[in-house]
């Protein structure tokens, strides 16, 4: 409400007015990146030769007639111009879009990503199955290596040098440099195959259907993702931590008489975790847009494992289906973080 | 421009005054690290067996007289799949053991696999550097609507999905372009895709470096010298900029070490026969319960170099830093 908030607390205004713009950055940014992805996907096959008939046979599957190429050409419009394309593309995500399969009509209501002529159906519906898989994949991981990454980077922080420390950050620096279908394979080596304790690749199941299967069978997949980002956030927070702990205002802190841990958890944290918490947005979103390696490693019938299937069946719609949809899902995760920076740091809504 | 020499009288013995550069403090503090030492002549060792892998002489490849891409059918139980043997058949003609079912040589394909990882790397990280470098010093120099363009347009690129991208891109390419084909055309496609993508990473530190540098006495200095920008961004700011970017393209490399590695695991990098290392662990999925070594051996390939990358680049940033002076 403009002017109902008393003088010196122009908060709620300043955040409603902060989120509306950020609202609509995000937006703009959507369609760019829509535009882009589009674009790129398009015209790089394109500026190296490809045709539109070369293109058409990614769309119909590999063992396509010549003439099935040809009407698909025709049907898809694959030699329009660009921009007409993508203006029927974009017109599909927000009002549907009819896609003609030889003599019959094919509907792909709203929001049409695309519609695959492999298996005949719009790529949205397979997407949203899809979707749990990664879900509950992406965020169980999440809050396991933000809890542990966090901790065990401020605690090598304050104990610089120990022991601890040291252990902690070779680890870490292993955990980095190791490719994650690498310590996955690796698991399921030991803890399915040799050890049996628990299931194997490819035993996800929803957890409306078995609660207790599908936890099991995520385990190894959650340890394995979360070991690879814990290790690249306890470097990240143990870095921001000790440059936070050699600010002056640390020193003021600790001059006026405040007890370490309310130095350390109250002034120290709190500027470090501000940074972190932007990269996890980040990462998350990138996640959620399909957990590409895991999902494949362990055999995950996520949004990862649909694009990787799909290229495998030269399904190309699928594909730039996916792609545009993580996009989405980045750009909606930091639209997300920034709001939330917002509403806990006054500075930024300002700025 | 180097910084000004900064005197050090070493204890009250008499000994001569030590100009000590920045670059001589640098070099001192990366001889103490042990860890980035031992980083360093993995990365030397590493490249001169990609540099040597071929020639001369059939190269390092033909060390024990076995070829990445000839099967040796009869090391391989024609029961089981498996190389015959303990341990996948590690032996002195094999040291690395044997690829189950068709017996090809790991030690050659291994060999043959840095090759690929290695160039991939390389280029990419040369082309991000590029064009990161570039376009970092424009914003920060110039500011105002080029410094919101530029700083726009990274935001775009870092909110794509690289690697579904990737794998999107690959995936529609034609057969032969560029006068190029197969592996030849998959390489230059994902050198190019990786390094193109990756450049906002290296324009942010270069932005940000130049934004405080753009402030310093010695710009001032030579603008009322009368010199141009172009004087200014190629000689006076850019020599400062070399151990920024020197830090974070070492720190890249392994990120697309391991990005080509995902490529060709996810079956979009280069294709049989060639080898590569991601791909071989691919095949290694289907085998880890009868050839274990199988997955170990490339596994650990790709682990060594990216540690040792990253040793070295932390070990730079450590070194460099002034902050940590």
């Amino acid at each position: 409400m403009p002017g109902s908030d008393p003088p010196g607390h122009p908060g709620r205004t300043i955040v409603v007015a902060f989120i509306v713009r950020r609202v609509i950055a995000a937006v703009l940014m959507l369609a760019v990146v829509s535009m882009a992805t589009f674009a790129i996907f398009f015209l790089i096959p394109r500026a190296l030769g490809q045709t539109p008939e070369g293109m058409a046979s990614r769309y119909v599957g590999r063992d396509a007639t010549p003439e099935a190429i040809q009407g698909a050409v025709k049907r898809l419009h694959l030699d329009d111009p660009l921009i007409v394309q993508y203006g029927r593309f974009a017109k599909g995500i927000v009002a549907g879009e009819d896609y003609s399969l030889g003599p019959k009509k094919a509907e792909c209501p709203a929001p049409c990503f695309g519609f695959s002529f492999n298996n005949n159906q719009p790529v949205w519906p397979t997407l949203v199955d899809r979707l749990p898989a990664t879900l509950s994949l992406a965020l169980g991981a999440a809050v396991l290596w933000l809890v542990t990454g966090v901790s065990i980077g401020v605690v090598s922080a304050l104990k610089r040098g120990s022991v601890l420390d040291r252990a902690a950050m070779t680890v870490a620096l292993a955990g980095v440099s190791l490719p994650i279908y690498f310590t996955g394979l690796v698991s399921l080596s030991v803890f399915a195959y040799t050890l049996g304790i628990f299931p194997g690749g490819g035993s996800y199941t929803p957890i409306t259907e078995n609660p207790v299967m599908w936890f099991q069978a995520l385990v190894l997949p959650w340890i394995t993702l979360a070991f690879l980002y814990a290790a690249l956030y306890a470097r990240l927070t143990r870095a921001g931590m000790l440059e936070t702990m050699g600010e002056d205002y640390i020193r003021t802190a600790r001059a006026k008489g405040l007890k370490e841990s309310t130095v350390v958890t109250k002034h120290a944290l709190r500027a470090t975790l501000t940074p972190i918490l932007t990269i996890f947005g980040l990462d998350l979103g990138l996640l959620l847009g399909g957990a590409v390696l895991t999902e494949s490693t362990f055999s995950i019938q996520g949004v990862g494992k649909l694009v990787i299937d799909a290229i495998r069946g030269n399904d190309l719609p699928v594909v730039l289906g996916v792609t545009l949809f993580a996009a989405f899902f980045i750009v909606l995760a930091n639209l997300i973080v920034d709001i939330l920076y917002a509403v806990v740091d006054p500075r930024v809504r300002l700025s | 421009m180097e910084a000004k020499p900064e005197a050090v009288l070493e204890g009250a013995g008499g000994k001569a005054i030590e100009g000590r550069s920045l670059g001589r403090i640098a070099w001192m503090r990366l001889k103490r690290d042990k860890a980035a030492i031992i980083g360093a002549f993995v990365v030397l060792f590493l490249t001169l067996v990609a540099i040597f892998a071929e020639r001369p002489f059939g190269g390092l490849i033909a060390l024990f007289g076995d070829s990445p891409n000839i099967p040796n059918n009869d090391l391989i139980d024609p029961l089981t799949s498996a190389p015959i043997g303990a341990w996948g058949g590690i032996s002195l003609e094999h040291p690395f053991g044997l690829e189950p079912v068709n017996g090809r040589d790991l030690f050659a394909r291994i060999l043959s696999g840095a090759q690929i990882s290695l160039l991939v790397a390389f280029l990419a990280t040369l082309l991000s550097v590029v064009v990161g470098s570039l376009m970092g010093v424009l914003a920060g120099f110039f500011g105002g609507w080029v410094d919101t363009v530029i700083s726009r347009l990274m935001d775009v690129f870092l909110a794509f999905p690289l690697l579904l991208f990737a794998i999107a891109i690959v995936g529609a390419l034609p057969d032969r372009a560029l006068g190029l084909s197969g592996n030849g055309l998959r390489i230059a496609v994902i050198v190019f895709i990786i390094g193109f993508f990756s450049w906002p990473y290296i324009a942010r530190i270069v932005r940000g470096q130049t934004l405080s540098l753009r402030e310093r006495e010695f710009v001032d200095a030579a603008r009322s010298l009368g010199a141009g920008n172009g004087y200014i961004i190629f000689r006076e700011m850019l020599p400062n900029l070399v151990a920024p970017i020197l830090v974070y393209a070492t720190l890249l490399i392994p990120t697309n070490i391991l990005f080509e590695a995902a490529l060709s695991f996810l079956g979009v990098g280069v294709n049989e026969p060639q080898a590569s290392w991601g791909g071989m662990l691919t095949r290694a999925v289907d085998y880890y319960q009868i050839a274990p070594h199988f997955m170990i051996v490339p596994g650990l390939a790709i682990f060594i170099t990216v540690m040792a990358f990253n040793l070295l680049g932390d070990g730079l940033r450590d070194a460099l830093d002034p902050r940590a002076r």
